[in-house]
């Protein structure tokens, strides 16, 4: 019994998601457009989250350039290190990483924070006021970590590659221009486009998730902390899904 | 006598509202008149709270008529409801002030909103005009994470009369104060509906409070306007349901 009730739990919550997500359509577009939250969201989602995710890219480019030098040492292959960690952070690593960085900071800031709007009656303040609390809160969060996820995500390739060029040098001489023209070589618009694409449904997922976990926040400062925890990891999982339905399109469009 | 007319300004009949198996509504009966203060008395979880949020659309009744003004709030979309809580305060018991916000933008929210003024100064002018009314012009850039509780109630109190609603319901507007700011509250609702000529409802179950601000008591007991009258009327009541409240 308790396995149907864990099925029938989760598509009530799978439900209650799909109408949620109905509603942001069916808000979004009507006026009157908060301009203002929106950017106000988009400086806070995506400038203050710009220290961690560039730290992270770095890291992440300098580590995997030393960790696959070896293997290509091995078999010859040092001289194409530049070209396949290039395309490793492009076209998968530096987006996922980016964001399931966001989903943790960005997708429990926003759970947390509507969560505890909701308990204080912030929320309905809103409503009684006369404002509509979905187009105010909701649309805009959703907006922002649209557009600042795969900004967030270009400014992460270009630091992680800068990144593995330092990699690159530590047990070798890789030239900055001999880098550079590898990159660029290997890597065109078939691999940089279909992977920006794939941060804006990304984005989406850490936006609709955090809000629907924040918003429908319950039992008081417990149920914040609940909403924030599963706003990760809902939107993580989410991440990975999106990821695997992304490559399969790519793989079918001829565009590996 | 109908909502809207003959200074009748809240009309409920025959209001129901049930969570499960709990009627915390049963056919409850009430008439708010123009520049009254109506207090609503009752145990904790015994409805007060989902009353004044049924009439301000936050909560959708079961069954029932809710009239305010002319009309029935259930019956309303979203743009009619939003056009008659601009003229329907709501003070809550959390104070629910938007914690990422200064007092002057707490303020300001409503009023923007609505777009009752454009220009700068004008807001400016009714934000002052209303913390002014509380007492406490001072905070205005302050955050409300800086304020005690008793000054959060007044911010929250300005908060709801920036619109200069016709009417305010207050939930609890009391409780968690001291028995001096208590007093300080209710003297300032009382002080505001004589300034504005509001009508108001309040939910309490402070004794001192609602013996300076109402001048009519509603009993909610069972879900049910058990017994309506002033102060002196209800005290004198024999039936133990009520006197227990007094004692």
């Amino acid at each position: 019994m308790k396995e149907l009730d864990f099925i029938k739990s989760f598509l009530e919550e799978a439900g209650d998601i799909a109408r949620f997500t109905g509603r942001f359509f069916k808000e979004c577009f009507k006026p009157r457009y908060e301009f203002g939250e929106f950017l106000r969201q988009s400086f806070y989602l995506g400038y203050k989250s710009l220290g961690l995710v560039g730290l992270t890219a770095f890291i992440m480019g300098l580590v995997i350039t030393i960790q696959s030098r070896p293997t290509l040492v091995e078999f010859g292959a040092e001289a194409w290190l530049p070209k396949m960690v290039s395309i490793s952070l492009i076209r998968e690593i530096a987006p996922v990483i980016t964001a399931l960085i966001c989903a943790g900071k960005i997708g429990s800031g926003i759970g947390a924070e509507l969560g505890s709007m909701r308990v204080t009656e912030q929320i309905d303040a809103m409503e009684v006021s006369g404002t509509n609390p979905f187009k105010y809160l909701v649309v805009t969060r959703v907006f922002s970590t649209i557009l600042m996820i795969p900004v967030l995500a270009i400014l992460a390739d270009a630091i992680a590659l800068y990144g593995a060029y330092l990699g690159a040098n530590i047990h070798g001489v890789v030239t900055w221009k001999l880098f550079w023209d590898q990159v660029f070589e290997t890597n065109g618009y078939s691999d940089i486009i279909p992977s920006i694409i794939k941060t804006f449904f990304f984005g989406f997922a850490i936006g609709i998730v955090g809000c629907y976990k924040g918003y429908n926040s319950k039992k008081g400062t417990e149920g914040v902390g609940r909403s924030a925890n599963s706003a990760v990891v809902i939107s993580s999982l989410l991440i990975f899904i999106i990821d695997l339905v992304a490559v399969q399109i790519i793989d079918a469009l001829g565009l590996t | 006598m109908k909502a809207g007319q003959n200074n009748l300004v809240i009309e409920l009949r025959g209001l129901c509202k049930s969570f499960g198996d709990n009627h915390v509504l049963n056919n409850f009966d009430m008439d708010l008149l123009k520049g009254q203060n109506l207090a609503v008395l009752g145990k904790s979880g015994s409805g007060k709270s989902v009353l004044i949020k049924c009439i301000i659309g936050l909560m959708s009744s079961d069954k029932g008529t809710i009239k305010v003004f002319d009309d029935n709030i259930p019956d309303l979309n979203q743009y009619e409801l939003d056009k008659i809580r601009v003229r329907v305060g709501f003070l809550f018991q959390s104070n629910a002030l938007y914690d990422s916000m200064t007092v002057r933008e707490n303020l300001e929210f409503p009023l923007r909103r609505h777009w009752i003024e454009k220009e700068k100064r004008n807001v400016n002018e009714l934000v002052m005009e209303a913390l002014e009314n509380v007492g406490l012009p001072e905070t205005v850039e302050m955050m409300p994470s800086e304020l005690s509780g008793g000054m959060k109630k007044r911010i929250s109190i300005a908060r709801t009369l920036i619109l200069k609603p016709d009417i305010i319901l207050y939930d609890e507007p009391t409780t968690g104060l001291d028995p001096i700011t208590g007093r300080e509250i209710s003297n300032l609702i009382l002080k505001v509906q004589e300034k504005y000529n509001t009508s108001s409802i309040i939910i309490s179950h402070d004794m001192n409070c609602i013996k300076i601000v109402a001048d009519q008591i509603i009993m909610l007991i069972e879900g049910k306007n058990y017994v309506q009258g002033n102060y002196d009327e209800i005290r004198a009541v024999k039936d133990e349901k009520v006197k227990q409240f007094f004692e």
